[in-house]
């Protein structure tokens, strides 16, 4: 019989190993996936991994790694925190949303101005935007005691009917003969989140994930904060013990990755997409859930991760393009990593080892 | 001579730096209660847990009716007539009464003859319950019923139960007796885990009282008063204390009319504490398990608020202040949990002695964390307490109990308290070690430091408290010098007497 037998302390080596072992399972399993789809599996996964990166049309895909990478960095960032502490954002989605349609709102409603403000009051109203979407499961959660799971789920079904509802309605552009969605922000240079460098794909949403990226190293691993945002997880009496005001926390916790949502949400609105529009948001919230736990909930793992996700979703409609692969067949490749991620992780804490079976 | 039903030979059981059962004998007879009496810690679940088949003896057998008896697991002992009555319960609050028992059987019978079993068994004893009832919505008096009927459904020679009146009110312990003694006329014997002196009067035959594993004495109930039975739980080989007489500073800590509900289910509201410990005073806090002791320090230290002025330090109000603040102030705490409240078990020892020892020790500058300072300190905790472990990089976990308790201890100890409260301090350590904290609690208090012991362990609280209280039902008793207390004394101010008194009013 086989029987895991705690470590007594986690292997830093297998932390780092497992996010590999279980990119080459994904690997693997996804390949015997394709084959039993028809498709040459050497063929399918390189084309996800390889053709994005280094194939022909590379001087397209790469920027394109870019563009989807970063809300997904910028998200996972700010969720990681919260998960790291047992709080449990997973509303990300509607805070995205909300960030976007309060970004484009500020925008629009100084149309067609041509100031230098326009562009960073936009910035600050989407952070608000996700920020006060992620502020009524915490607030409920603090006062209430309701579950932050539920509520910031549902809350993301509700900012998909308000973006429907201000497509069609508030934000509607006026010269859009009578097509639902709003002007698009492309054009209007003060509102337009343009690539810095042309061709590039690094627009200010990816600095913005970057510098994310080193507030939360910053913050976990050198203050007080993120300290105590880290024992909370592992330990949430000691936590109290320490000091910890666990209301503070979750309200800073939701708050944080709602405004990075909301961040996220407004420089793609800005920026990539341009336009409000009912089919806007295409799931980058709860992808990012993926991308924080890839990342083993770890700053620079979830830059990693982001990176590694982007190229799954464009190698993925590569491959749809170029093999026909059903769409559905990359979801299960990119759920099979979380899978087997998960999976894997155990090892960090336990050990396998063949025993045999004892009745006590 | 009659055949014992249950005969127990030598039961041996250690665990790692415990001999939690050292050559326990005794035998139940049919039809007997018998009373297993002893302080938590005494070994006492340990026992009946070899009874019932959940851990095996290191070595010491079993007889049963004569025959030897060594159940592998709790089922073989309940076919041999032997059932429990555990102190937590095991039911399902969303299933009613009749699937929770149905559920605990081998092969459980229809649910309407279950149910109509229940009703005849529960009204045969004296203990009305309806079998269709959700578990959820019943009191935990009603609670034991389901288990004791459960126990009863088996027709067993042995009940077991372990600490039942801890969950009742005065009138549900007079039926739950009325239940006994009639379980007893028809020839049931029963073993009684209690620590409550005066219950087990009423109710018992026969006592057997354990002390630190050993069987050191045994009685008739009726025959023998409170306080001598006290006297054998506690034992009478109590140190007389070396420290009374010194010379103490003013008040440091003033806690009056303390009172607050505890913020577990499970737990124990303070009513009304008042005590005040000096500088360079020792103050001994005893009493069983569960009457408050978490409660009273999770006051102390700050995670658990109270108005203001309940709890002073120096004259200034506290008691709105969290454990930061506190700490800032002076006013350090040790909780009992070591793993997973007084320290974080997954992180370093760099980062728990970052845990508490931020404030006074100056491991941050305006929240930014100073590492290779912490870990200078937890590398001083770990050479002046002789901590054993191969360096502050490891994980708290990874540290046997006694060493984490010397970390923790220590960890608080270096920060040169104003007051230190420290609960079970020795708790599952190994006689060295628990010398050395026991040193280093006397050191500081001779530096002048105010010291708030809270231990279960009265030797310990005799050999290093200057007065003494007791914590019972979340009152405390007014401290008193310790020197010139008796055993009876003690025993009478922590025990079942003091105790009954009060629940009779």
């Amino acid at each position: 019989m086989i029987v895991l037998e705690k470590r007594p302390q986690p292997s830093k080596a297998w932390s780092y190993a497992t996010p590999l072992v279980a990119v080459v399972a994904t690997m693997v399993f996804g390949g015997l996936l394709f084959a039993i789809l028809g498709k040459n599996p050497v063929e399918a996964i390189g084309t996800i991994f390889w053709e994005p990166l280094f194939g022909e049309f590379s001087f397209y895909y790469r920027p394109q790694l870019l563009v989807k990478g970063a809300p997904l960095v910028l998200i996972a960032i700010g969720l990681s925190l919260g998960f790291r502490a047992g709080i449990w954002n997973i509303g990300a989605e509607g805070q995205y949303i909300m960030g976007a349609i309060f970004g484009a709102g500020v925008g629009l409603a100084f149309y067609p101005l041509d100031a230098w403000y326009v562009f960073p009051l936009m910035v600050i109203a989407g952070a608000f935007g996700g920020w006060i979407w992620a502020m009524i499961p915490a607030f409920l959660k603090v006062r209430f005691g309701t579950n932050e799971i539920l509520v910031s789920l549902m809350l993301v079904y509700v900012a998909e009917q308000f973006l429907a509802s201000v497509s069609l309605g508030l934000l509607k552009n006026p010269e859009g003969f009578g097509f639902p969605g709003s002007r698009n922000l492309q054009s209007y240079d003060a509102a337009h989140n343009a690539e810095l460098i042309a061709g590039s794909g690094m627009h200010w949403g990816v600095v913005a994930a970057f510098v994310s990226v080193i507030f939360a190293y910053v913050l976990l691993n050198r203050h007080m904060l993120g300290f105590h945002i880290r024992l909370t997880g592992e330990a949430p009496r000691a936590a109290k013990f320490a000091g910890v005001n666990p209301p503070r926390l979750i309200l800073f916790c939701l708050g944080v990755s709602g405004a990075l949502a909301g961040l996220a949400g407004m420089f793609e609105v800005s920026g990539p997409s341009g336009v409000v529009s009912i089919d806007f948001n295409v799931g980058y919230g709860f992808t990012a859930i993926i991308v924080a736990f890839l990342g083993r909930l770890h700053p620079i793992g979830i830059l990693l991760a982001g990176g590694l996700m982007a190229l799954t979703y464009i190698g993925g409609e590569i491959a749809q393009s170029q093999l026909g692969l059903p769409a559905a067949a990359i979801q299960v490749f990119q759920g099979m990593l979380l899978f087997f991620l998960l999976a894997f992780d155990l090892l960090t804490n336990y050990r396998i080892r063949a025993a045999r079976s004892e009745v006590a | 001579m009659t055949i014992p039903l249950l005969s127990l030979q030598g039961l041996t059981k250690a665990y790692p730096g415990v001999v939690a059962n050292d050559h326990v004998s005794f035998d139940i007879g049919d039809g007997e209660v018998h009373a297993l009496l002893g302080e938590n810690g005494a070994g006492k679940s340990t026992l009946v847990k070899m009874i019932y088949g959940l851990i095996k003896p290191d070595s010491g057998t079993m007889l049963m009716r004569g025959q030897p008896y060594a159940p592998s697991e709790p089922r073989a002992a309940r076919a041999d007539g032997i059932a429990m009555v555990f102190q937590h319960f095991s039911l399902f609050d969303a299933l009613n009464v009749a699937e929770n028992i149905a559920l605990g059987m081998e092969n459980p019978p229809p649910m309407g003859d279950l149910a109509a079993r229940i009703r005849e068994v529960s009204e045969n004893y004296g203990l009305p319950l309806d079998p269709y009832r959700t578990v959820g919505d019943l009191s935990a008096g009603e609670r034991q019923r389901v288990e004791i009927i459960r126990c009863l459904l088996q027709d067993p020679k042995l009940l077991i139960m372990d600490e039942p009146t801890s969950v009742l009110t005065p009138q549900e312990v007079e039926i739950l007796f009325e239940t006994l003694k009639k379980l007893r006329s028809e020839g049931t014997s029963i073993l009684y885990i209690s620590h409550k002196l005066e219950e087990i009067r009423t109710l018992c035959d026969h006592a057997t009282i354990l002390r630190l594993g050993k069987n050191v004495g045994e009685c008739v109930p009726a025959e023998t008063s409170a306080r001598d039975m006290a006297e054998l739980m506690v034992g009478s080989a109590l140190q007389t204390p070396e420290r009374a007489g010194r010379a103490l500073g003013p008040v440091a800590l003033d806690v009056t009319g303390l009172s607050v509900p505890s913020p577990s289910e499970f737990g124990t509201a303070l009513k009304n504490v008042h005590l005040t410990v000096r500088k360079g005073e020792v103050l001994g806090i005893g009493g069983v398990a569960g009457n408050g002791q978490d409660e009273l320090l999770g006051a102390l230290s700050g995670e658990i608020t109270t108005a203001a002025d309940a709890i002073k330090f120096n004259g200034q109000p506290i008691g709105r202040l969290g454990p930061t603040a506190r700490r800032k102030l002076g006013v350090l705490t040790a909780p009992e949990e070591r793993l997973g409240h007084a320290a974080a078990p997954d992180m370093s020892l760099t980062e728990n002695a970052l845990l508490t020892g931020s404030v006074r020790e100056n491991l941050e500058t305006r929240g930014f964390l100073k590492w290779s300072d912490a870990r200078v300190f937890a590398e001083r905790i770990i050479k002046s307490f002789d901590v054993r472990t191969p360096g502050p990089e490891n994980a708290a976990r990874s540290l046997s109990g006694g060493n984490l308790q010397k970390f923790v201890i220590g960890r608080e100890v270096l920060q040169n308290p104003e007051v230190l409260v420290v609960n079970q301090p020795t708790w599952g350590v190994d006689a060295a070690a628990a010398a050395a904290i026991r040193q280093a609690i006397l050191d500081l208090a001779a530096q002048g430091t105010a010291v708030v012991c809270i231990s279960q362990d009265l030797d310990e609280l005799m050999e290093i408290s200057d007065s003494f209280a007791a914590l019972n039902e979340g009152r405390l008793s007014t401290p008193r010098p310790t020197a010139g207390l008796t055993v009876e004394e003690i025993g009478l101010m922590m025990g079942g007497a003091h105790g009954m008194e009060v629940a009779h009013v």
